[in-house]
């Protein structure tokens, strides 16, 4: 069974000029997901995939409450490097929805609105990240980033991260 | 010019998933609107819509070829923004490739709880 679900692909979609959207099934009940979303010891396990060591994971999970997550980066050229996110939530509906600011501290005038949903059938749950910026130009900067200067070592630590996944 | 912004952006142009399919159909080379119907199983309004939608931002060219129309992907243009598609799926699908392994453990951990329940209330 974990097979077939480790098989699975984060869909990714650009449904509106600011925002971006990743859809993803989990073979597990929403409020598990939910729990695996949303507490500390747990995310430091997933959120920097394989390279990376998830070095802090603060939740302080309510409206109005922060979050901040660090990475440090594991091998390749910028091995030990740390980079970080932050935000604050805006709505906190336990096994549903999570609303929540992002900041990338390497670029802190820029920030995203992250809305988590969670949808169940039959034990399975669909996971939708929607990604809205403030801004086509500023969604385009984050894509963009992948391509061209400026963020360019960020976003080498990402794709290194993405890159172990072969 | 106040029609489809949306459309006219090649990053939405190219994510839409009906369209990726279409490009990767012309991937193998060029190919009549009719072809897409078939392969796709797609109305030709529907093709010919995404066709247009890919022509305005450089995604896909056309030539005629006696009376028929040929489309074609421009390769050159899409190569950044699939290759950022790409690894940014590539990064969720890792992240979430972990979050299963914490979701086996969760799902474990709750069989084994409502086993010590279930003892309990014998």
């Amino acid at each position: 069974m974990s097979n077939a679900t480790s098989s699975r692909k984060a869909e990714v979609t650009l449904p509106g000029d600011d925002q971006i959207l990743i859809t993803r099934d989990f073979d597990a009940p929403k409020h598990l997901v939910w729990k695996a979303f949303t507490t500390p010891e747990l995310v430091a396990r997933w959120w920097s995939g394989h390279r990376g060591r998830t070095t802090s994971a603060e939740i302080d999970l309510r409206v109005g409450g922060k979050w901040r997550y660090v990475m440090e980066v594991g091998t390749g050229p910028a091995a030990g490097a740390e980079i970080a996110f932050h935000g604050e939530y805006r709505e906190v509906v336990p096994n549903e929805r999570l609303v929540s600011t992002e900041v990338f501290e390497q670029i802190p005038d820029d920030y995203a609105v992250n809305t988590m949903t969670l949808s169940e059938v039959d034990g399975v749950t669909r996971m939708e990240v929607l990604v809205q910026h403030n801004s086509k130009e500023a969604r385009d900067g984050h894509i963009n980033s992948g391509m061209e200067g400026g963020m360019q070592e960020a976003m080498d630590l990402l794709e290194e991260i993405a890159i172990s996944l072969a | 010019m106040a029609r489809a912004a949306t459309t006219t952006d090649a990053f939405n142009a190219i994510a839409e998933p009906r369209r990726r399919e279409i490009l990767d159909a012309l991937a193998s080379g060029e190919r009549p609107v009719g072809d897409l119907v078939d392969l796709l199983g797609v109305a030709q309004p529907q093709i010919s819509k995404h066709l247009r939608v890919l022509r305005e931002v450089g995604a896909v060219e056309v030539r005629s070829d006696g009376r028929r129309r040929l489309y074609s992907v421009n390769g050159e243009a899409l190569k950044p923004i699939f290759d950022w598609v790409s690894e940014y799926e590539r990064t969720w699908t890792e992240r979430f490739q972990r979050l299963d392994d914490v979701l086996e453990e969760l799902k474990s951990n709750e069989r084994e709880e409502g086993q010590d329940d279930e003892q309990r209330d014998e």
